[in-house]
């Protein structure tokens, strides 16, 4: 085998990778006090954080995937006005940074928000958003979006003539959906709900602003607070092992299922179909306003409550603005100088493990690599001077999975219709990176960066265990004004962090774009 | 000279085998049915298809690893454009790899253009152009490659008939000029009547020695007769 520099380079990606993801772990493993017996000296608010964690990401994916079956049937067989921009506001949860949802239905929800107003008109008790449901609220607010896309994607599979062929048979509703709907739905909905079960597996800023206490802490927010009140790192460490076990375990899960891609394209169109009845025309309508709303009150009010007090925000607030749009540009490239070189490799050695390989940090959580970070940085120095640079290179690793997902297929199809000519021409190296690679991927590339630097600008986890009073993010100085009750500054801070997330992602996709040749 | 020796070809569900040679100068169709085995034969000489065993030589040399590396142009049936590049680069690419190009390379690039009728089109994109002015924009590049081994890959395959033809002369007219040596896999007998004056045929798995053209149309074997059909097209 020669070495090329595309090996070279690639290795040396899976290398930075494998020490985020199995060194650190390794790291961690040093400090845990009981080594491999960890289990034995686990305590019973351990277990109960153990059990909460998985209980809360089974009960929010069988919740997501349930109200996503009516939204995305609905969403199939309906033409309305606004369809396009409600199915791409679908898409928005992902990039959405978790703090602004949690703020955002807290103002809905939470004890003065309007629904608790509304019910004391009627005379009934404020509800509460604290605790277990208001976990599961906001894991629903995030995951029925993706799950919705993923089931629409589904029903749209299903070729326009099967249904033509329903109707002159004269199948009833109910015919359809027993051959047609449910087949698709025992083959989709599985790998949604194990993608949503994988993503509140590793739920840490939703349980830390919302749960907490004995009967809602997650493992992720366990091991934080091990770590940030006791500082027990041989505590947090055992944890830390413990979240690594379930998080393996589920992506085992997950590579033997059909997990399905939201690729975003063809959902434009609603099928025809024959066997409309007013009643269901009316479920339909009533369906996608419910969903509708439950996803654009709670963004609504964030718009109402922050815009007035935006030009009045704390310079704090500015700097820590300032700081995260640094951290999420830095964190966007490191994305890219990973996603590249792993995605080359794979595509020129047509090896499902180089990728295998770039997905482990799904397992891996942010906490834990966190965990591991702090343990190998404090002999050596203060590892708040480094939160910064360590919270860009986590994110830069929770995006990797992403980011290889959307430019492996585009860089093999790419290879596929022209390495052949760019290897007769003898178009290698740089020359290849900067002539073939770089202009043809310009979309994928585009739309990686964005995706990274959003979730990079939204992040609220690894910088809540490293940053010290003043180097906070956007995201830690929103939670900070929230516990301190400064609800407008607050709300300020979030409109802020909204549009900067947003315009982070937009800019780098619009700029892969522009000008892009077919 | 173009000389496999012993090559053996093995890609599980398909065999190719070839003992033949290709002298200076010559204009060699490579005829057979679909399948048999035309394209890998191109792809073997080119270097994107190792071989299994056996070997490929030049002037009685081995040939470079590197497919740019050999002595040879290559057109393919189709992507042979990159689509983000102008017509210019795109030729350009036949001097430079790294397209950092001198006037005097700049100047040569626009010759290659007026010579096969593009005059003026270099600053388009290959999208703006029709299916005969991009064979073209592909045969200037070939023109500045300079190679002594040009293959074609049914590269005329999407045009009309006309517009075949015209081609085809244009490929007949720079190979007298540079002298090269054609391999083309066509399975139209008669591009090969056109301009080839030998045949190789491949098929059952074989690439047989080249035949001269007239000679093999004249007594067809039975492989070609059957590939033909009972009323030989002309």
């Amino acid at each position: 085998m020669r070495i090329t520099r595309t090996t070279a380079l690639g290795v040396l990606a899976l290398g930075v990778v494998l020490c985020l993801t199995l060194g650190t772990l390794i790291a961690v493993m040093t400090k845990a006090t009981g080594g491999v017996f960890a289990f034995l000296s686990l305590g019973p608010h351990d277990f109960a954080a153990i059990r909460f964690t998985l209980w809360q990401a089974l009960a929010s994916a069988a919740l997501s995937t349930l109200f996503a079956i009516p939204v995305a049937r609905a969403l199939s067989r309906r033409q309305f006005r606004g369809r396009a921009a409600l199915i791409t506001l679908l898409g928005a949860p992902f990039i959405l940074p978790v703090i602004i949802a949690i703020f955002g239905l807290i103002s809905v929800f939470g004890g003065r928000g309007i629904v608790s107003q509304a019910l004391g008109f009627f005379g009934y008790e404020p509800i509460s958003i604290y605790g277990y449901h208001g976990v599961l609220l906001a894991h629903v607010f995030f995951n029925l979006p993706l799950a919705t896309r993923l089931i629409l994607q589904g029903w749209l599979m299903i070729p326009a003539e099967r249904f033509r062929l329903a109707a002159s048979l004269g199948m009833t509703p109910r015919d359809i959906a027993r051959t047609l709907e449910r087949p698709m739905l025992r083959e989709v909905l599985p790998g949604a709900f194990l993608v949503i079960f994988l993503i509140c597996l590793t739920s840490f800023a939703v349980a830390l602003a919302l749960g907490g206490g004995p009967r809602a802490t997650t493992v992720e927010l366990a091991i934080y607070e091990a770590f940030r009140f006791d500082f027990d790192l041989g505590r947090a460490a055992m944890l830390a092992l413990v979240q690594f076990a379930m998080g393996g375990a589920a992506a085992l899960i997950a590579f033997r299922v059909a997990i399905p891609h939201d690729t975003g394209a063809g959902l434009d169109r609603a099928v025809m179909r024959w066997d409309s009845t007013p009643v269901q025309r009316g479920f339909d309508g009533l369906v996608i306003s419910l969903a509708a709303g439950f996803l654009i009150l709670p963004l609504a009010m964030i718009f109402v409550k922050g815009l007035p007090s935006l030009m009045s925000l704390p310079g704090s607030v500015w700097t820590a603005a300032a700081r995260s749009v640094t951290v999420a540009l830095g964190s966007a490239i490191f994305t890219l100088i990973l996603t590249l070189p792993i995605a080359a490799l794979a595509v020129r050695r047509r090896s499902k493990w180089v990728e295998g390989i770039g997905y482990l940090t799904i397992a891996a959580s942010p906490l834990v690599i966190g965990t591991g970070l702090f343990i190998v940085i404090f002999p050596i120095m203060s590892p708040s001077k480094l939160a910064l640079p360590v919270t860009g290179l986590v994110n830069a690793a929770m995006s990797l999975p992403f980011a290889l997902r959307i430019l492996v297929p585009a860089l093999a199809g790419v290879e596929r219709d022209y390495g052949p000519l760019a290897d007769g021409l003898g178009l290698t190296g740089m020359a290849r990176l900067r002539l073939l690679w770089v202009p043809r991927l310009r979309r994928p590339i585009g739309f990686s960066l964005g995706l990274a630097a959003a979730l990079s600008m939204g992040d609220l986890g690894v910088i809540t265990m490293f940053a010290d009073g003043d180097a906070a993010t956007l995201p830690l100085q929103l939670y900070r004004l929230m516990g301190a009750y400064r609800m407008e500054d607050a709300a300020g801070a979030a409109v802020l962090l909204m549009g900067l997330s947003l315009a982070l992602f937009w800019i780098f996709d619009r700029g892969g774009r522009v000008n892009a040749d077919h | 000279m173009l000389t496999i020796e012993q090559g053996f070809i093995d890609l599980g569900d398909f065999q190719l085998t070839a003992d033949l040679s290709v002298p200076q100068g010559a204009r060699v169709a490579v005829l057979g049915p679909s399948g048999a085995g035309k394209s890998t034969l191109l792809a073997a000489i080119a270097g994107f298809q190792a071989l299994t065993s056996g070997r490929i030589l030049w002037d009685g040399q081995g040939m470079a690893r590197a497919p740019a590396a050999r002595p040879i142009s290559m057109v393919f049936q189709d992507n042979n454009l990159f689509p983000h590049m102008t017509v210019a680069q795109n030729v350009g690419l036949g001097l430079r790899a790294d397209l950092k190009l001198s006037d005097r390379e700049q100047v040569r690039v626009k010759g290659a253009l007026d010579r096969v009728g593009l005059s003026g089109l270099a600053p388009r994109k290959p999208a703006q152009l029709s299916g005969g002015q991009m064979a073209r924009v592909a045969l200037a590049r070939v023109l500045l490659r300079d190679r002594p081994l040009l293959l074609l890959d049914e590269p005329f395959g999407a045009l009309g008939p006309a517009l075949k033809s015209e081609m085809l002369a244009l490929v007949a007219e720079l190979l007298d000029e540079t002298q090269a040596t054609l391999l083309m896999v066509s399975h139209a007998p008669e591009d090969a009547k056109l301009i080839c004056d030998q045949v190789v045929l491949v098929a059952d798995g074989r690439a047989e020695a080249p035949v001269e053209t007239a000679e093999i149309f004249t007594n067809p074997p039975e492989v070609l007769r059957d590939y033909l059909g009972d009323h030989p097209r002309t």
